[in-house]
């Protein structure tokens, strides 16, 4: 893969480039689920090529191939660079980079028990066992599971010298159990919606999670929903559970941080920013108690946005995005960096495989523990709290949201009294984050995964970060999903 | 990827397959090419190419079936892919609903459909992509505004081949163009997508998201509340477009459809009638499914009614009926969804729906919509890139944009005027056949800040 990537470098130089980077990549993927006790989705598959990007004549060009021969990169080459002279046709100023070393590293992300080693009889086992749990409940009309593994193998060089081998795998697994009743359809899922939780990890992800012991009880809440009450419409003390939380943080602080959005780079698709360059450690994003990084460093623990160096050969760094409540950092690339000073990239620049190109993305953006215990958090007299996302949106400026729990229950002194059906809360931004009042301790702090955020044209689809414990927040508008 | 280098491919794993014992193989095959220029900021900054194929490859043991996929189309990696499938096969759980793979008698004659492919379309320059781009830039700039936008072109070939005979093969070339203008306050948005990257007019586009922009600058702020509105098509597309994937007989045999259940006689309004029809001149994609089977035209909806369901070839022999080829490739746990939506329209132009408005709220494109409740379809999302207060059958200035949780059951049984059905491409629903609607009582529950 290396002998690839040089190869291909040596042909954008050749065609007088300014600057070039190659990755070469071998992404691998295992996907099993299952449904009803039958076997859903078996699958396997892999993919191999190049992406190589140029800046020729001031302006960026890129083509990625699926062609390895000398003649297929030589190709690619020749498209890139004539790609990036088109783009000099409709371009305003020439591309500069905020300056970075030359690295020359080989990383292989932690995996304790590697997925693909594993028989798929026993993740199948696995799977039917908690799809067979699942059933047992009469009520579950639906049980679904699902595990996927992945493991990529990138090869990054670059004009600068830069030679980089990294290995990363990741796994994935959860399940879900739905109850249809009279005109309401209801789910639950562990270990958090959309397919579970998912990490740089190997096969240990999936035994710490320990899915069996948790199928019966996440049967008994899916049909339990139908005879909760509806969540009410209000102005409510609002408590959110960590994985709902870790979602808060992706839409309201990592979106609006992507400095290429902040200047307009998404303004076609994913959208700008309400951050706007001057409020930058002038805005008071959070009450004092928020403390929130960017850190895509192995230290931060094993994300979907760890890694060593990023797509464009940075290496993995830790920024403060919001410190005692105040905005102090953006997400940043080698082009934009200088924009706001920066005399280095923050590294945040990452493509989805081998035919995309990097884009700055979420690395692992996450709410820093607080010091309370769970039952401090708990700690009021009326209130309500909300568990495991159903739905998400927000406006393309990172303003408004609204999200919908799959349940909720009423808090009364510090307990739970009663459960309640299809949860709503909105809000805005810095509203929001400005009325958080309590965040639990790092006893109760995870690392969730997202591993279907989508950004860019063609649309790219990432998996990024989010560490969270529990918190509470003032005064938050409950129940507008079902407003009249 | 011509027909011969499909066949030659699939006789590679054929023969790989026989040699292990295998009869039964099903190979799909996909090449693709495709550029996009993406520009901001009035430049160009972002401007790619890829190309890229795929070798899929499903085995049947008995009742066992699994897939495996690899980019890689030597013989070698076929061969090696052909073994893959067959050992994810021999652990797969067995499936007694798991039907043979159809020979072409069962997959049905393809239906005639319009050509796909435009050769000039698959030869797109970056210059012409470049230039046409530089223009539109210019034509917003001139109006003060600042542009961002693609322009994507592109082909694709997709094959279906298995060891019963069956043979499909489609090309198909795509061309897109979407423009936003930004303004000091307000911004206007403007898409189309074709066969033909002729059929565009990038310059149009780039006039109307400019007139978007400045017809609605200084926004006011309108309380949020039931409202008439007049739904653009991308607006309908992305908010009417949610629900398709629950037109399936295997969604409402899980019981996770809001079909599920409803009592038969009318669900929508009596003006509402829905096909899908892979045969129409504005539709797009292949003429056969997953595992091979001619598309059929279907009535989904006529005169508010649900008439015909999307059945694979699974649940086709569940209810004991013929598959209208609406499958996906198994093995899946999803079945079928129609992919050829067309919402027969009315004969009122968008002029007109909005001259017929006294108050009431012009919506040019809905966005990050996500469903909030799954059997009402209760759909949440925000209204941007253009939103006008209708006064007295006319736009008289821009709105801060909305939240709105509106559930689309409902809304199809207050649509009162509809134009005619034009091909719509927005970013939250696959390109569709849809009008322009007006609708009663659209819920709008929070108004942002911009």
């Amino acid at each position: 893969m290396k002998d690839v990537a040089l190869r291909a470098l040596d042909a954008a130089l050749a065609q007088g480039v300014t600057y070039a980077d190659v990755r070469v990549e071998h992404i691998l993927e295992r996907s099993l689920g299952t449904k009803n006790g039958q076997t859903g989705r078996l699958g396997s598959s892999e993919s191999t090529g190049a992406g190589i990007r140029v800046v020729a004549e001031g302006a960026w060009g890129f083509a990625a191939t699926d062609n390895l021969s000398a003649a297929g990169l030589s190709t690619a080459a020749e498209q890139a660079v004539a790609i990036a002279k088109a783009s000099a046709l409709a371009a305003k100023a020439a591309v500069r980079l905020a300056p970075e070393d030359k690295h020359e590293c080989v990383w292989v992300s932690p995996c304790v028990i590697d997925p693909f080693a594993v028989p798929i009889e026993e993740q199948l086992g696995l799977l039917l066992a908690v799809d067979t749990e699942l059933r047992q409940n009469p009520g579950v009309t639906l049980a679904e599971t699902n595990m996927t593994f992945v493991r990529t193998r990138q090869i990054l060089v670059s004009s600068l010298g830069s030679v980089i081998d990294q290995t990363r795998t990741t796994s994935q697994a959860g399940f879900e159990a739905w109850a249809f009743k009279g005109s309401e359809i209801q789910k639950r899922s562990y270990p958090t919606s959309f397919g579970g939780q998912a990490q740089l990890k190997g096969y240990e992800l999936v035994r710490e999670l320990a899915l069996l012991e948790h199928a019966s009880r996440v049967a008994e809440e899916a049909v339990a929903l139908h005879s909760a009450d509806q969540c009410p419409e209000g102005v409510f003390p609002l408590i959110l559970d960590s994985s709902q939380l870790a979602l808060q943080i992706h839409e309201s602080i990592g979106h609006p941080i992507e400095l290429d959005r902040v200047l307009g780079s998404e303004a076609n698709y994913a959208g700008m920013s309400f951050l706007t360059v001057d409020k930058l450690n002038t805005l008071r994003y959070g009450s004092d108690i928020v403390n929130a990084v960017a850190d895509a460093r192995l230290d931060h623990g094993p994300g979907l946005g760890t890694f060593a160096f990023d797509d464009e050969g940075v290496p993995a760094q830790r920024i403060d995005v919001i410190r005692d409540g105040q905005f102090t950092g953006y997400l940043a690339s080698r082009e934009t960096a200088p924009v706001i000073s920066l005399t280095r990239s923050n590294g945040a620049m990452r493509a989805a495989g081998w035919s995309r190109l990097p884009l700055i993305r979420m690395t692992n953006v996450s709410l820093l523990p607080g010091p309370h215990t769970l039952d401090e958090v708990f700690d009021i007299d009326h209130g309500i709290y909300m568990e495991t996302n159903r739905s998400w949106s927000i406006d393309d400026k990172r303003y408004n949201f609204q999200f919908g729990c799959e349940i909720g229950w009423e808090i009364r002194n510090g307990k739970r009294a009663r459960m309640l059906r299809n949860p709503t809360y909105s809000g805005i931004t810095t509203e929001f984050w400005n009325s958080c009042e309590r965040i639990a301790n790092r006893d109760n702090w995870t690392l969730w995964g997202v591993p279907n955020c989508g950004k860019g044209q063609p649309e790219q689809v990432m998996g990024t970060g989010h560490g969270a414990s529990p918190a509470r927040f003032r005064k938050v508008r409950v129940g507008g999903g079902y407003g009249k | 990827m011509t027909r011969a280098e499909c066949q030659r491919i699939f006789d590679v794993a054929q023969r790989a397959a026989r040699s292990a014992g295998m009869d039964d193989v099903e190979l799909l095959l996909d090449a693709h090419s495709s550029a996009l220029t993406r520009f901001a900021n009035n430049a160009i900054h972002q401007n790619v190419a890829e190309r890229d194929r795929m070798v899929s490859v499903r085995v049947l043991m008995g009742s066992r079936t699994a897939r495996a996929t690899t980019n890689l189309v030597d013989d070698d990696s076929i061969r090696r892919v052909v073994e893959e499938a067959i050992a994810l096969t021999k652990v797969a759980e067995p499936n007694d609903e798991l039907l043979p793979l159809p020979s072409s008698a069962e997959a049905g004659e393809i239906p005639r459909h319009p050509s796909r492919f435009d050769a000039a379309t698959a030869e797109t320059t970056p210059e012409r992509r470049a230039l046409a781009v530089k223009d539109a830039i210019a034509i917003v700039e001139s109006s003060g505004a600042t542009a961002a936008g693609i322009f994507e072109t592109g082909a694709a070939t997709e094959a279906l081949l298995n060891s019963r005979g069956l043979f499909r093969y489609h090309e198909e070339t795509s061309a897109r163009f979407s423009i936003t203008a930004t303004a000091t306050d307000s911004s206007g948005w403007a898409k189309a997508s074709a066969v033909s990257a002729a059929a565009i007019d990038a310059g149009a586009l780039a006039r109307n998201a400019s007139e978007k922009a400045r017809l609605s600058a200084s926004p006011r702020e309108s309380a949020p509340g039931r409202y008439t509105v007049v739904l653009e098509p991308a607006a309908v597309l992305d908010l009417v477009g949610q629900i398709f994937g629950d037109f399936s007989a295997t969604a409402i045999h899980d019981q996770r459809s809001f079909l599920t259940g409803r009592p038969e006689g009318p669900l929508f309004g009596p003006n509402i009638t829905i096909d899908d029809d892979v045969r129409h001149p504005l539709q797009s994609g292949a003429p056969f499914d997953g595992e091979g089977v001619a598309r059929q035209s279907l009535c989904l909806v006529e005169g508010g009614v649900i008439r015909q369901i999307p059945h694979a070839r699974g649940s086709a022999r569940r209810a004991g009926i013929a598959p209208t080829g609406h499958g996906f490739p198994l093995p899946n746990e999803t079945g079928e969804m129609p992919l050829n939506v067309v919402i027969v329209g009315g004969e009122t132009s968008l002029e007109q729906m909005i001259a017929a408005v006294d108050h009431g709220i012009l919506v040019t494109r809905l966005w990050y919509i996500r469903e909030v409740d799954p059997f009402e379809k209760i759909m949440t999302g925000m209204t941007r890139d253009g939103t006008f207060l209708i006064e007295g059958g006319r736009p008289v200035c821009g709105l801060r944009n909305f939240r709105f949780n509106q559930s689309v059951v409902e809304l199809l049984r207050k649509v009162i005027a509809m134009g005619p059905a034009v091909r719509a491409s927005g970013e939250e629903a696959m390109d569709m056949a849809v009008p322009a609607m007006t609708v009663e009582d659209f819920n709008f529950t929070e108004v942002t800040r911009f």
